[in-house]
């Protein structure tokens, strides 16, 4: 479904990423694991269409999205939920959310899309006249993952979701990753959170300054002993 | 007398939010202070002059006339002086847009003469009504209203239209913006078509308030009503709204206690101890680092 070759991208003189290459296909959920700086928001932001890329190509089914606008990949069928959420904090979550259905011009199917998010996420129904700053984490978290839904993608691209929740929540976003996937929705999945990512994926890839180092099966990863001792703190 | 002043305050004020309102969007969308939009509005006075006196169309047609070349003047000014340098440095796009507003001065200059012209007599028949003690004219009330038509239509078009929604939005969250699938190019362009309409349509109440049309009238306008949109908080579009009114009614107060040879210092004091006091002025939201 997705494909990334040889993909390199540069800030400046900054190497962010060094020919990384790394496939999604239908249906998995893939996992993208590393530290701070890493380079996983990169590729993600790369895969989206908001960095200019240095060399490489990122296919999605036989089309190369290396020059394609942010919004025409949405209109192909990606959406992301970025890092940090990064909801409109003085827009209310019903225009958040309609805002994630930008790209679809029927009302009616707009409308459809805001109740899927209410159903997946009912406590976003009962806030949707607040204004998302005033939202919880947690809410919030759940707001850019509803709004990322409204386009209703083929790909979800996920920017550590689990960043700054309790434990608790961490899980409950977590079990809505997996219900997201399982209603037919591609993902793939950046985190800092190992433990939690691999638990979920299918595959997984590691990434280290701007290499991939590792990949594999996620439940092979989980049990090398590399992996456990960098990311896993053993 | 108080309410005379205010009158006259406020139809003064209203012209100048109408300006500062371009100032606000652009700036809340793409972080630029857009120094040619005074130079639109002098556009507008000048589309709206030439279609009174040579088309001889009345001035509601003439306004709207104007405020449409503008917008196309808007447009066409971001997306070859501004857009070319999104990506590099701020002060790129700023020495552009100084460039922008000098060339613009400089064709009107060339093209009508250094010679401030005005509306004829007949273009708005002018009657003054009274007010309890005070009066106002009937070109006063023309242009609070028009102010107010022009202002309530904006607010529904950014409270209520999926367009003014992601500017909104993009304004917020430029980069999420664009990954919600908003076309965030369209949306920098409606807006300088917006602010540019609302500039040209204070051009042409300008013009027949003060009864002088000239190629340099947009720079001083332009300069006010970029201090008002710093009171107002840039970025705010309420903020431009309210310091259009106040930085209005201030001058004229001003010029009653017998400040009138410091008219124009008004507003530049005023410029500068919001950014000493408070620099994201009134209504202005803390500027958040869009990374
Ligand atoms: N806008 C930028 N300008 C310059 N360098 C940047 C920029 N964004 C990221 N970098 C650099 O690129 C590298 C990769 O950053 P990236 O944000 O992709 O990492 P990450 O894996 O997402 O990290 P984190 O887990 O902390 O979010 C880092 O060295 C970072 O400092
Ligand atoms: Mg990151």
């Amino acid at each position: 479904m997705l494909r990334v070759e040889n993909l390199s991208v540069n800030y400046g003189a900054i190497k962010a990423l060094k020919k990384v290459s790394f496939e999604v296909k239908q249906g998995e959920i893939v996992a993208l694991i590393g530290g701070n700086g890493a380079g996983k928001t990169t590729t993600l932001n790369s895969i989206s269409g908001i960095l200019p890329i240095h060399e490489g190509k990122i296919l999605f089914g036989d089309k190369d999205l290396t020059r394609i606008p942010p919004h025409e990949i949405v209109k192909l069928g990606i959406c992301q939920v970025p890092e940090g959420r990064r909801v409109f904090a003085n827009m209310s979550v019903l225009e958040n959310l309609e805002m994630g259905g930008y790209s679809i011009s029927d009302k009616k199917a707009v409308s459809e899309g805001i109740e899927r998010a209410f159903t997946l996420f009912p406590r976003l129904k009962e806030r949707m006249k607040q204004l998302a700053k005033t939202l919880s984490g947690g809410e919030q978290q759940m707001l850019a993952m509803g709004r990322a839904l409204m386009s209703s993608p083929k790909l979800l691209l996920l920017d550590e979701p689990s960043m700054g929740l309790a434990p608790m929540l961490v899980e409950k976003i977590f079990e809505i990753v997996v219900e997201i996937n399982r209603q037919g929705t591609t993902i793939m999945l950046v985190e800092q959170n190992a433990n939690m990512a691999l638990s979920i994926a299918n595959r997984a890839y590691v990434l280290e300054t701007g290499e991939v180092v590792l990949s594999g099966i996620a439940a092979d990863l989980a049990q090398d002993p590399e992996v456990r001792k960098a990311y896993l703190g053993e | 007398m108080l309410l005379q002043q205010l009158i006259n305050g406020v139809a003064l004020g209203s012209t100048y939010a109408l300006i500062a309102l371009g100032y606000t969007m652009v700036y809340g969308i793409i972080t630029l202070i857009n120094f040619a939009h005074g130079e639109i509005f002098m556009a507008g006075a000048f589309v709206g002059l030439l279609a009174v006196s040579i088309l001889k169309l009345n001035i509601f047609v003439a306004m709207l006339l104007a405020m449409v070349v503008s917008m196309s003047i808007g447009v066409v000014i971001e997306l070859i002086a501004y857009r070319p340098l999104r990506r590099s440095s701020r002060l790129s796009a700023l020495i552009s847009a100084i460039g922008v507003s000098i060339f613009l001065s400089s064709l009107a200059l060339m093209i009508f003469g250094a010679d401030a012209k005005g509306f004829p007599s007949t273009a708005f028949p002018v009657r003054q009504i009274k007010v309890g003690e005070a009066e106002i004219s009937s070109l006063q009330l023309l242009i609070i209203g028009i102010s107010a038509l022009l202002m309530m239509g904006l607010e529904f078009i950014v409270k209520k239209t999926k367009i003014g929604k992601a500017m909104r939005a993009t304004s917020e969250d430029y980069n999420t913006a664009a990954l919600m699938g908003i076309n965030v190019n369209r949306v920098i362009s409606f807006t300088f078509a917006l602010g540019s309409a609302l500039a040209a349509a204070g051009g042409v109440l300008v013009g027949v308030l003060f009864n002088a049309v000239s190629f340099n009238m947009g720079l001083m306008a332009g300069l006010k009503a970029f201090a008002a949109a710093v009171l107002g908080g840039i970025g705010s579009i309420p903020g431009a709204m309210l310091g259009g009114l106040m930085l209005g009614v201030t001058e004229v107060l001003g010029v009653a206690a017998g400040f009138s040879s410091y008219r124009d210092a008004i507003a530049f004091t005023i410029l500068v101890l919001v950014l000493l006091v408070k620099p994201t002025g009134l209504l202005g939201r803390k500027i958040q680092k869009k990374v």
